[in-house]
Formats: structure tokens, sequence, C-alpha cells
């Protein structure tokens, strides 16, 4: 009898502890079942099969680091470094590179297009449609071309770089266990975060604003909370910022595309 | 046109289970552009389902519905390989109607 009672003890506190970030990841789970990201995937994969731009033609011969059009497995090891292009590109400007070489879209005009419209919005929908065809692989970045290592240097050095109104850095979030804004919990990003966490869990869907988030924007959002000025879609710092994630996410699995409050 | 909807259709017992998500706007008509003007009320208003062909479900839709909606709906009697159509109707008229096969 007095067992139960103990072990009745031993319970109820546990329960009154339920932090806010598993209330969070409670509400999570229950809307994960109707992820809309699932209807921007199936946007994303008929953009890539569609003939398409000025030169008619799908996206189905891009090569996306496996080779043309393989599409399974390509999220996991991005960026990584293109010999066509000749430099390391994430997986949004790789996408553009494609665009423009294969449909003869002006990848500079998409850039400079604002997130959520026009051929952005499409680019958003295909990566979307590319990382949920790696879903639950885990993330394997190739570092062994030399101008790779050197992004992961870069993307280092960007991460710990402070500026700005708020003399922020990356870092200065992301750089610890345990840290929050509000009810957020903030993966430390210096490390392999773990599951689903971070840089494994984007592109994402916001329930908030039900709008669909890639990496770019992700990153953008970042920079206009640390109040500097917006990186350039597709700019060398931000896919060096994805290779200092995405390497340091070694192992992780991808549960992209995610859900987010 | 419209995005397709997604419906998953599972049997379960002598049921199924019935989970759609669709792709809709479902403006309030609150919301004010960067010019300052209103948003017009843009929104399903009417969704319908049916097994086989015989009505099942009926709903009246308003602005408290969110952006991409998503429905999950249980269906007495349903078996796998039966027929599940929805199709909704908008504020403008806008018609959509996709179909599933129950597994």
């Amino acid at each position: 009898m007095l067992g139960v009672l103990v072990a009745l003890l031993g319970v109820v506190p546990v329960q009154a502890q339920k932090s806010a970030a598993d209330g969070i990841a409670e509400y999570r789970k229950m809307l994960e079942d109707g992820n809309p990201a699932e209807l921007f995937e199936a946007r994303g994969e008929a953009l890539w099969k569609q003939k398409r731009g000025p030169k008619g033609a799908s996206l189905e011969a891009c090569d996306l680091g496996k080779g043309a059009g393989v599409v399974k497995g390509a999220f996991v090891e991005l960026p990584r470094y293109f010999a066509d292009t000749g430099r390391v590109q994430d997986l949004e400007s790789r996408l553009v590179s494609c665009m423009q070489a294969l449909q003869g879209f002006d990848a500079a005009a998409i850039a400079n297009t604002p997130f959520g419209r026009g051929e952005q919005d499409n680019v958003t929908a295909l990566a979307t449609y590319v990382a949920a065809s790696s879903k639950s692989l885990r993330f394997n970045l190739p570092q062994s071309h030399a101008e790779e290592r050197r992004m992961y240097e870069i993307g280092k050095r960007v991460f710990y770089f402070r500026g700005g109104p708020y003399d922020f850095s990356c870092a200065s979030c992301h750089g610890e266990d345990g840290k929050r804004i509000r009810l957020q919990d903030l993966p430390n990003l210096t490390k392999n975060p773990g599951d689903g966490v971070g840089f494994a869990a984007w592109p994402a869907y916001r329930v908030s604003n039900g709008q669909m988030w890639g990496m770019q924007l992700r990153l953008n959002d970042c920079y206009r909370q640390q109040r500097f000025p917006f990186p350039g879609f597709g700019s060398e710092a931000t896919v060096a910022l994805g290779v200092f994630m995405g390497v340091n996410a070694k192992g992780a699995e991808s549960i992209a595309p995610s859900i987010k409050r | 046109m419209s995005d397709p909807m997604r419906i998953r259709a599972q049997a379960q017992g002598d049921k199924a289970v019935v989970r759609v998500l669709m792709s809709h706007e479902m403006e309030t008509g609150l919301r004010k552009d960067s010019a300052g003007k209103n948003v017009p009320a843009w929104f399903i208003q009417e969704v319908n389902a049916s097994l086989n062909g015989k009505p099942v479900f009926n709903a009246f839709w308003g602005t408290a519905i969110s952006k991409n909606p998503f429905v999950q709906f249980t269906i007495k009697g349903a078996k796998a390989g039966d027929k599940i159509v929805v199709d909704w109707v908008d504020n403008r008229g806008d018609k959509r109607s996709d179909e599933a096969t129950v597994t």
C-alpha cells in the first residue's frame, strides 16, 4: 500500500513539471497528421515533372549531386560542390541554377523575387518535394572537395560573427544547449542537435502564418531578428552557413518537411 | 484552378477513417494588404463527401477555419476498395472535387 502511494507521489510531480516545450511538442505531434507541407510537396513534384519556362523543359534532368534526375537522398548531402557551376550550392540555389540551365529562367530575377511570390514560391515547393524524398535519411554532407571544406570554415566564421545594432551573432542564440526565445527551444547548432532538429527540420510549414519556409527564408529571418542587413538569396554567406550546420548535423535524421508552430 | 486535395482513407474494422487536406487561402476578409485595403473574404463554404456515390458527410464552413484546412472523419460500414469523393465550393463559386479509394 505504502509502495503504491510512494509510486503515485512519484508520478504526480513529473506531470506537473510538464514544460512548455513538451506542450509544444505535443501540439506539433497532433498537427503532424495533417501537415499542409504535403500540399507543397505535391505541387513541387508536379513542378519538377512539368515542362515549363522559356525552354519548355522539365527539371527531370537536374543534377542535385547524385546524378541527373536523382532526387532521393540528394537533400541529406546538400550543400555540396558542383563542377558545372564551379561553386558550393545549397538545395534552393541549386534548383534555381537548374531552372536557369534547363528551363531558361533568369536566375538573378528569381533571386530578387521576394519569398513566397512568383517563381520564388515554386522554388520553395520544389525544395519541399526534394527534401521530402529524403525523409528519414541521415545527413551526410560531403567534405572531400577543398571548396566544401573552405565553405565550412567560412560558415563557422559567419556563425560566430557578431555585429549589427544588437551585437548579435548566430552563436548568441544557437551556441549553447537549453536556450530559448520566449517558449521556443533553440537548437545548439555548433554540434549535432539531434534527429529532426535545426538543419534537419527545414523546409517546414509554419502554422502561425500558413507559410512554407525553406532554409533560405529561415536564415533570412534569423538575420532579420538579429537586425542584420538581409543576406542575398543563395548568397555565399547563407550557403556557407548551410554547410556549417549540415556538416555539424552529420548522422541526424531528416524529418523535413516538418511542421512548426 | 486550385491545387488537388490530399485524401487518405483507411479501413479500421467496420469503419474507415478519412483524412482530407485541402489547399485554400481561407481569407477572413479582416486582413489588410500593404496598401491598407481590405483583403476580400475568400473561404470554403461547403464541404461534401460521399461513399460510393452516397452522401455521408456535409459541412458548412466559415472564416474561422484555418488556411490549408485539415478535416478528419469516420465512416461506418466503409471497407477497403470503396470509393470516397470529397468536394468543396468556396464563396467565389470555385469548386474542387477529388476522390480516393479506401485502403
